[in-house]
């Protein structure tokens, strides 16, 4: 899939002009924090389970490559076909070779970002299939012709009120009430006939077990439990980090997801997937395949210190805690991954050039790394991508793409007056004396003030202050 | 695509050779350190089900058919899916027909609950079915016939003996409940676990409106993990293990918390006490 370039501050200036969306947010954010924190009431247990999430995480990359060979070998001992794809295309092409061969005209799909990452429902569209999506916030997202602004809660950027005009505008019979129940009930009413008559169901993976062949997928809502129970046919899709060596791994990650993501001790369903319809047995589907895909990850790994974007298990805490994704939502990032993880996922996935603007929507007040339950140093990495983006030949894609020669100029001015005493005093004196008469609207000055006001400079330097107070220089 | 699964695997593993790493090791013991005393699992259990809107019935293996007759006719549930081959299913039919149906409760007791608020649950309620839960009209459920003048109706039992296709008009259309089996509960986070077979369905615990888990009191476990290693679960899988917690549920619209958005609306844990 091709990608245009994005212009992230645009997209945030719209977002900040919108009080509505602004206000939707901030509950949901400050709710979602709350709910967390109730879940970790115990320090010591919240470090222990999560440094054994992350050792589960790191031991499934160390061994990354042999974990899905042998995670293939026991899915195809269970009956499960196993499909690689290196890109989007690949893996939209497998989708379609599956559908055409079992002639489906309806698809109901469960949650998957991998399957946004693909933007695979177009694709299916433009090939004349109807593709349903059934996580509620999910089918929301799509009546209303946008993309998920959450990766835990898709249409968290909507109200009740917005909701129910929206089912009244695009659902048969529905009546004008702002009440989650009746919405709730209409939206069961309109998918629970698509999910007898659906061809295909489609969902993600939340953990694929090497060891048993086992795919692992959570929910709430039965939407993913009937996408991959009742039609005949369900096709798994998960990126090719979604591994982990053990089933005993599980439970781990299972602990941490939940409580992290929504504050639940739990999600309601745990459904774990070992294979199609067994002889004898009544139901499930007679085909179950699983499409692993890479999409770039194959490079993320490549890097020692990128690889750790990996370790994600998509819990959504971090967006939940960013005060950047709080205040701009998560439409601004323009991208299936949106808040800490996407700044760090998507420009590494799609490249520097169209992508470069991401990792600089970010604060460093670190929250999103004291909350990951996997311990990524998604700091730390938004750094290395900020110099990745004007250093030519680095590992990234489009590295270098945001070099410019004003900056490399500026930097290395920089340096050098830094690197010698005189250069340095003279600088500085400088500074005090034409600093407060340069106009806040000089070219490169204006980026800067045009958000803010420019500081004054003090007229004598913080060395001079003291060496009248008779204080040697060091 | 045979090139990608070569060229993605090469890939990864150049790349790991090139920079191996080396993880720390799993400690385990911060999961396995949670522990209750066996007289604890069930209340808590109970406790964090409940808070979730799970509704529970108390019996014994002599009489847990009857219990669970007396609560659907109560409840105006008109057909009980099951699983004719299952020891379950088995107890369920030779327990249906005996006993007399208990006296039906005064009006307005049950299925009038729909609208209060969902913090207006059953925490702790020795009656189970004084618990809230949707009325009849938004469960779906035809009235049952002959349920006006205070005669009660035994619920008709239907077996799941046919391939989903076969039941599939049925099976979302009038079917009202469904009956599993379990293989124990996880004290830890409230959680049933279900272990579809070819005698028991995937979608008895999915499809129907309410669905009736039995639950061995003396099947409790403190933990997931603990469960899936003394159940011996990575020697072999079935199909579909699931840990269910609680009814369907969804907090898609504006945080609000809505039960029974595609999976059943309502959960009712039948514990059978030794």
């Amino acid at each position: 899939m091709a990608h245009e370039p994005t212009d992230f501050a645009a997209a945030s200036r719209a977002a900040l002009a919108d009080p509505q969306l602004r206000g939707n947010f901030r509950r949901a954010m400050d709710g979602l924090t709350g709910k967390r924190a109730a879940q970790f009431p115990d320090p010591a247990e919240w470090h222990g389970v999560r440094a054994l999430a992350a050792s589960v995480r790191l031991r499934a990359l160390a061994k990354l490559p042999e974990l899905l060979e042998k995670l293939e070998e026991n899915c195809t001992r269970n009956g499960i076909t196993v499909h690689w794809a290196a890109t989007t295309d690949e893996a939209n092409a497998i989708a379609l070779d599956i559908l055409h061969r079992v002639d489906a005209r309806l698809v109901v799909k469960g949650k998957s970002m991998v399957t946004e990452e693909m933007h695979l429902n177009a694709v299916l569209e433009k090939n004349g299939i109807e593709v349903l999506e059934s996580d509620l916030g999910e089918y929301i997202v799509q009546l209303d012709g946008t993309m998920p602004s959450h990766i835990i809660m898709p249409a968290i950027h909507l109200n009740t009120k917005q909701i129910a005009h929206l089912f009244k505008r695009r659902i048969k019979d529905a009546e004008s009430r702002e009440d989650a129940a009746y919405l709730t009930d209409l939206a069961r009413r309109v998918l629970r006939a698509k999910f007898e008559a659906a061809d295909v169901g489609m969902s993600g993976v939340n953990a694929a077990v090497a060891e048993t062949g086992t795919l692992c997928l959570i929910e709430n809502e039965g939407n993913g439990r009937m996408c991959t129970t009742v039609p005949p046919v369900h096709i798994a899709f998960m990126g090719l980090e979604k591994v982990v060596e053990k089933l005993e791994d599980v439970p781990p990650v299972i602990s941490l997801l939940p409580r992290s993501a929504t504050g639940q001790p739990i999600t309601t369903y745990v459904n774990m997937i070992s294979g199609p319809r067994k002889a004898g047995e009544k139901d499930g589907p007679r085909e179950v395949h699983l499409v692993i895909l890479d999409n770039g990850r194959s490079s993320i790994y490549a890097d020692p210190e990128l690889r750790d974007t990996l370790r994600c298990i998509r819990c959504g805490a971090c967006m939940n805690h960013c005060p950047v994704y709080t205040q701009v939502g998560g439409h601004a990032y323009e991208a299936p991954y949106p808040g800490p993880i996407g700044k760090i996922l998507v420009p590494q996935i799609e490249g520097l050039d169209k992508r470069g603007a991401l990792p600089h929507a970010c604060t460093m007040c670190n929250a999103c790394v004291e909350i990951c339950p996997v311990k990524i140093p998604i700091v730390e990495i938004m750094g290395r991508l900020r110099v990745e983006a004007v250093k030519p030949g680095g590992a990234v894609k489009d590295a270098g793409a945001k070099a410019s020669r004003t900056e490399a100029m500026v930097w290395s001015g920089w340096a050098a007056m830094n690197a010698s005493p005189t250069a340095y005093r003279i600088a500085t004196a400088a500074m005090g004396k034409l600093g407060n008469a340069a106009p806040s609207s000089l070219p490169l000055l204006k980026d800067w003030t045009s958000v803010r006001s420019k500081p004054r400079f003090a007229a004598r330097t913080l060395h001079d202050l003291a060496r009248a107070k008779g204080i040697p220089d060091a | 695509m045979p090139d990608a699964r070569n060229s993605i695997l090469a890939t990864l593993r150049a790349s790991r050779d090139a920079h191996p790493l080396t993880p720390p090791a799993s400690d385990f013991a911060p999961i396995d350190a949670k522990r209750w005393a066996p007289e604890e699992r069930l209340p808590r259990i109970r406790r964090l089900m409940e808070a979730v809107h799970t509704e529970f019935l108390d019996a014994t293996e002599a009489d847990w058919p009857a219990v669970l007759r007396g609560f659907l006719a109560r409840e105006g549930v008109g057909t009980l899916l099951y699983a004719p081959a299952t020891d379950a299913g088995k107890r369920l039919v030779e327990g249906w027909g005996k006993g007399p149906l208990p006296p039906r409760e005064r009006e307005g007791t049950h299925g009038a609950s729909h609208g209060e608020g969902e913090g207006h649950a059953g925490h702790g309620s020795p009656d189970p079915c004084a618990a809230p839960h949707p009325s009849q009209a938004s469960l779906g459920l035809l009235p049952s016939p002959g349920t006006g003048e205070g005669e009660m109706v035994r619920p008709t039992l239907i077996p799941y003996d046919r391939p989903i296709e076969d039941l599939k008009p049925r099976l979302f259309g009038s079917i009202d409940a469904g009956l599993t089996d379990s293989r124990g509960a996880i004290a830890e986070t409230g959680s049933l676990i279900l272990w579809p077979s070819a005698e028991e369905p995937r979608s008895l615990s999915l499809v129907p409106h309410i669905h009736v888990a039995l639950l061995r009191a003396d099947a409790l476990y403190d933990s997931f993990r603990q469960a899936m290693n003394e159940q011996r679960w990575a020697d072999g899988m079935p199909t579909n293990a699931l840990l269910v917690s609680g009814p369907s549920k969804t907090a898609d619209i504006e945080q609000t918390l809505a039960y029974g958005v595609h999976g059943p609306k309502r959960l009712v844990v039948l514990v059978v006490h030794p």
